[in-house]
């Protein structure tokens, strides 16, 4: 098979067109992953790469994925937080791949915080 | 850090704190020579000869959030336990380089890791900085840029998860059958 080119992001910005959106009503996730060296060495990159393959499989567009410096809580990493619109940010501990996918279907697909991995709810935003 | 490739997402994490626009990673791996070398630039804010000297303190950190800083630190034991040395010249308001180099061959080298992952990590946290990654291996050359990206994206967002699955295929594709 040819490798990919540059040339081909004209065809994945066609197919993203064609993308769903979450939910009717849902408005935009914003995933962020923390990152710092404590959260590099507890395994932060992976977690990334977990919420990117979950967003490539469900075909899903209004998903923003992105990264913030160290949190100061290096025992609970690796950690991420979800948002939606106006709703109040949700923080999750100590993750590991399986945590991330089922936080992907449970919190930014179907809309329901997933408590027993959860820090805290809306007590500070990440940005 | 299990891999080379974390290490390398961490320090270039400093070199955005420091404020780089442009930060260039290259990586070679020269099997004749047995050496590994990492290099990585950046036009941050830069160090003062005393911050440079300090820099590789686990007790010295600029940073507000926590006592110790361990990213350089890090690296230098990684780089001595594979007969290696690190390196980090600086010049305030110009930018700053880090060079880490380690014996190929040697049984406490750590393996490179997965690159488009970091690289991708990096793009999605500072989609705004210039990041060039030269790969070079025994001779080969690959030459990743998301100048070249950001020309070509059509009314996609450089982070969103379209642009970077693509990123992280495209470096994949071209760099695993090599190491
Ligand atoms: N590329 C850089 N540009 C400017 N300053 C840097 C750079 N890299 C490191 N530093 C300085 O060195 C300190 C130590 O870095 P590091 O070992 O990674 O620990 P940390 O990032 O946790 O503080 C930083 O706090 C910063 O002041
Ligand atoms: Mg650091």
């Amino acid at each position: 098979m040819a490798k990919l080119k540059i040339e081909d992001l004209d065809r994945i910005a066609e197919e993203a067109r064609s993308k769903m959106t979450i939910r009717e009503g849902a408005g935009k996730a914003r995933i962020t992953v923390h990152m710092g060296t404590c959260g590099i060495a507890a395994g932060a990159r992976a977690i990334m790469s977990a919420f990117l393959d979950e967003i490539k499989a469900h075909n899903i567009k209004d998903v923003i994925i992105t990264t913030s410096g160290c949190a100061g809580l290096c025992s609970r990493e690796p950690m991420a937080t979800v948002e939606f619109g106006n709703q109040a940010p949700v923080k999750y501990v100590d993750l590991t791949d399986e945590k991330a996918r089922k936080i992907f279907k449970e919190h930014v697909l179907g809309g329901k915080f997933v408590m027993e991995y959860a820090l805290s709810v809306g007590s500070e935003r990440i940005r | 850090m299990e891999d080379l490739s974390l290490h390398i997402l961490d320090i270039v994490e400093n070199s955005v704190s420091a404020g780089a626009k442009n930060v260039e990673i290259v990586v070679s791996e020269n099997r004749p020579r047995d050496l590994l070398r990492i290099e990585i630039s950046d036009d941050g804010k830069g160090m003062n000869p005393a911050a440079v000297a300090h820099a590789t303190d686990p007790f010295y950190t600029t940073r507000t959030t926590r006592k110790v800083g361990l990213g350089l630190a890090l690296l230098e034991e990684a780089a001595k336990m594979a007969n290696g040395s690190m390196d980090i010249h600086s010049v305030p308001g110009i930018g700053t380089k880090v060079i880490a180099i380690f014996q190929h061959s040697n049984i406490d080298r750590k393996p490179l890791g997965d690159m488009a992952a970091t690289i991708v990590m990096l793009v999605a946290g500072s989609p705004d900085v210039e990041f060039t990654y030269r790969y070079e291996h025994d001779g080969y050359t690959f030459t990743f840029q998301t100048k070249e990206i950001r020309a070509q994206l059509r009314g996609l967002e450089m982070n969103s998860p379209d642009t970077l699955s693509f990123i992280r295929e495209y470096i994949t594709e071209h760099t695993v059958s090599l190491s």
